[in-house]
């Protein structure tokens, strides 16, 4: 692939980037001095990340800066206010947050710090999914640095400016990803979300509003605030604008997260970027954007991965996890995986997906297993009509419900074989997929 | 019985972090998990639910709901096998099977001599390096199964 310009991961690759010294020497904080002595004003900052067009990185593409002036003014509405950072990553597939709060925390703090100043909020909660024990280690560090340097707390840099940045440890929940999720088990409860409206804006954390961004979202509002909206245009699409992490995993021979601009094609990303699909095989499918996201054959790989591309082909750009496929996989197997996952991630309270969730499950591990019917590909099918889509509180139906659409729509010959058969079409005659991988609970 | 002092210092400081005392709890139950024996006990959620001025049924409530908070006893080392789709497609199956091969523990389950507890878990964050296990909270990734039997035979 041709060269493009980066900015994502340029002080990643830096050794001791996750220093205080090393980082600043490579230009962090930068964005959050040049707004304080310039006395930028916040309304100026969201103006900026809106002209820059930027949408949200953790799945659902929405614009930053439009998010950001949901806020109500605090002239009429004092109440206190927060940000939320979404740290969960839990999207199955996605692995690039990450990378960012590991390999660069002083870039990840300056964001949060940029993107409550724009808000104006005097808290900000990083909520890390507690498996990520190294990347919070190294933020909780890092935040030790910065607040002794006088860069979180009070008076920031000298200024008016008040702000502290807490940390905060889920304990595995993929539901608490959902924004309304990770708010109640922000709270000590357990992660249900709530239905909207209200929305956080005016209802958040602990009846406040709060703003809830993905860690690479405000990653990216310090690069915006010092280079400027024409810039972050300059890469990308007209609708998806600057850079992106593209996680790529499975068949693959270079798995990865890379730093690519919107409107790269899949084929680019599976044949240049990760060196083809592994052992010289050909591709069958690929999920664009994590396990939510509707599967793909191959005959779409020379679709850009940007939003509206993505979207065209009926699937969701989501978080740019790549999932890739290759020709011996059972596409079956691959969805009971799938499908036993959104089951045990369900929080209970609709019961389209309560139900929903276990049914499809047990379809898929049906056929899978050589006992499925014909009937059972269409009862697949009209079930996840009945989840999705808005049907219920979240969206966790949707990413459960979709997929099985999309398998199903693309995919039917594999599910038929398997049906008239009797068998796994991909397993030796005769044996079946050991028990012991995965049919119980995580607990 | 109470909770030990250091904890109650530690919850004292976690308490500044948020306008409202529930907001620790998650936190909370971490550390005490770390501390107290590798799960929350019934003891613990009691003592918790002092700490934080909730009913007892309250801390099981939101204990229970999280994956990461043990209900029993685990063995002496938790090893915990992503077999979500990532680690699938890269041979999470056979990674399993030499897990409780090498460790003697049957998924879900811990070892007769009480070393091992083995655990499925879904997706980790780790799926560029698949496949991948969590051993005693620290991540071991682009995993083979010999290379796991190389690392659980070093554990003491
Ligand atoms: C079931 C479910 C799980 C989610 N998990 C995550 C997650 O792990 N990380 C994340 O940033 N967003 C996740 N989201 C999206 C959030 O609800 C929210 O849209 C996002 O954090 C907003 O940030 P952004 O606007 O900066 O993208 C999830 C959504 C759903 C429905
Ligand atoms: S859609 Fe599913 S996960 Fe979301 S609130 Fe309803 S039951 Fe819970
Ligand atoms: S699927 Fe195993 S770490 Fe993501």
């Amino acid at each position: 692939m041709s060269q493009h310009p980066t900015y994502l991961l340029d002080r990643a690759k830096i050794e001791g980037a996750h220093t205080l010294a090393v980082a600043q020497k490579h230009g962090a904080y930068e964005a959050l001095r040049k707004i304080l002595k310039e006395g930028i004003t916040y309304a100026q900052v969201i103006q900026v990340v809106k002209d820059s067009g930027l949408r949200g990185r953790g799945g659902a593409g929405f614009p930053t800066g439009m998010k950001w002036s949901f806020m109500p003014d605090p002239a009429k509405d004092p109440r206190p206010r927060y940000l939320a950072v979404n740290a969960d990553e839990s999207e199955p597939g996605t692995c690039k947050d990450r990378v960012l709060m590991e390999q660069d925390p002083h870039g990840f703090i300056e964001g949060c710090l940029v993107a409550a100043y724009a808000i104006r909020a005097q808290a900000v909660y990083i909520y890390v999914r507690g498996e990520y024990r190294h990347p919070y280690n190294r933020v909780f560090q890092a935040l030790a640095e910065a607040r002794k340097a006088g860069l979180v707390g009070k008076r920031i840099l000298g200024s008016d400016f008040d702000c502290e940045v807490w940390m905060h440890k889920g304990a595995g929940a993929y539901i608490c990803g959902e924004e309304t999720g990770l708010m109640e088990s922000l709270e000590g409860k357990r992660g249900h979300p709530r239905p909207k409206p209200p929305f956080p804006a005016m209802f958040g954390l602990w009846g406040q509003p709060t703003t809830v961004n993905n860690v690479e979202t405000v990653f990216n509002a310090p690069f915006i605030v010092n280079r400027g909206a024409a810039w972050f245009q300059s890469m990308g699409t007209k609708t998806s604008t600057g850079n992106l992490l593209v996680g790529v995993s499975g068949h693959v021979n270079r798995p990865g997260v890379y730093e690519l601009p919107f409107g790269v094609s899949c084929r680019e990303i599976v044949e240049d970027v990760c060196g083809g699909v592994w052992k010289g095989k050909r591709l069958k499918g690929f999920f664009p954007g994590g396990s939510s996201t509707g599967v793909l054959p191959a005959s779409f790989l020379d679709t850009k991965l940007e939003h509206d591309a993505i979207k065209a082909t009926g699937s969701m750009l989501g978080t740019a996890a790549m999932i890739v496929m290759d020709e011996d996989t059972c596409m079956v197997r691959a969805h009971e995986i799938i499908a036993r996952f959104y089951e045990h991630e369900s929080c209970g309270q609709c019961s389209q997906c309560r139900e929903g969730t276990q049914w499809l499950h047990q379809i898929f591990r049906r056929i899978e297993n050589g006992e499925g019917r014909h009937e059972d590909i269409d009862m697949l099918v009209t079930l996840s009509q009945g989840m999705a889509p808005g049907k219920t509180i979240c969206a966790l139906s949707d990413a459960a419900a979709i997929p099985t659409l999309a398998v199903v729509k693309h995919f039917r010959s594999e599910f038929q074989e398997h049906v008239e058969k009797g068998a796994c079409p991909h397993l030796p005659a005769g044996t079946r997929r050991p028990v012991l991988a995965g049919h119980g609970a995580a607990h | 019985m109470a909770l030990p002092q250091n904890l109650v210092a530690e919850f004292n400081e976690l308490l500044t972090h948020y306008p409202h005392k529930q907001a620790a709890l998650i936190p909370a139950l971490h550390r005490c998990q770390e501390e107290l024996g590798g799960w929350i006990s019934p003891q613990t959620m009691e003592d918790c639910a002092a700490f934080f001025g909730l009913e007892p049924v309250e801390v099981y409530g939101v204990a229970s709901f999280y994956p990461m908070f043990r209900m029993r006893p685990p063995g002496k080392h938790v090893v915990s096998v992503c077999h979500n789709i990532s680690c699938a497609l890269r041979g999470s199956d056979e990674l399993l099977a030499k897990v409780c091969e090498v460790t003697g523990a049957p998924v879900h389950g811990t070892s007769a001599d009480g070393r091992f507890s083995v655990n499925t878990v879904e997706c980790q964050g780790a799926c560029a390096n698949a496949p991948m296990f969590d051993l005693d909270g620290v991540y071991h990734e682009d995993l083979t199964p010999e290379k796991a039997a190389r690392i659980l035979g070093e554990v003491k």
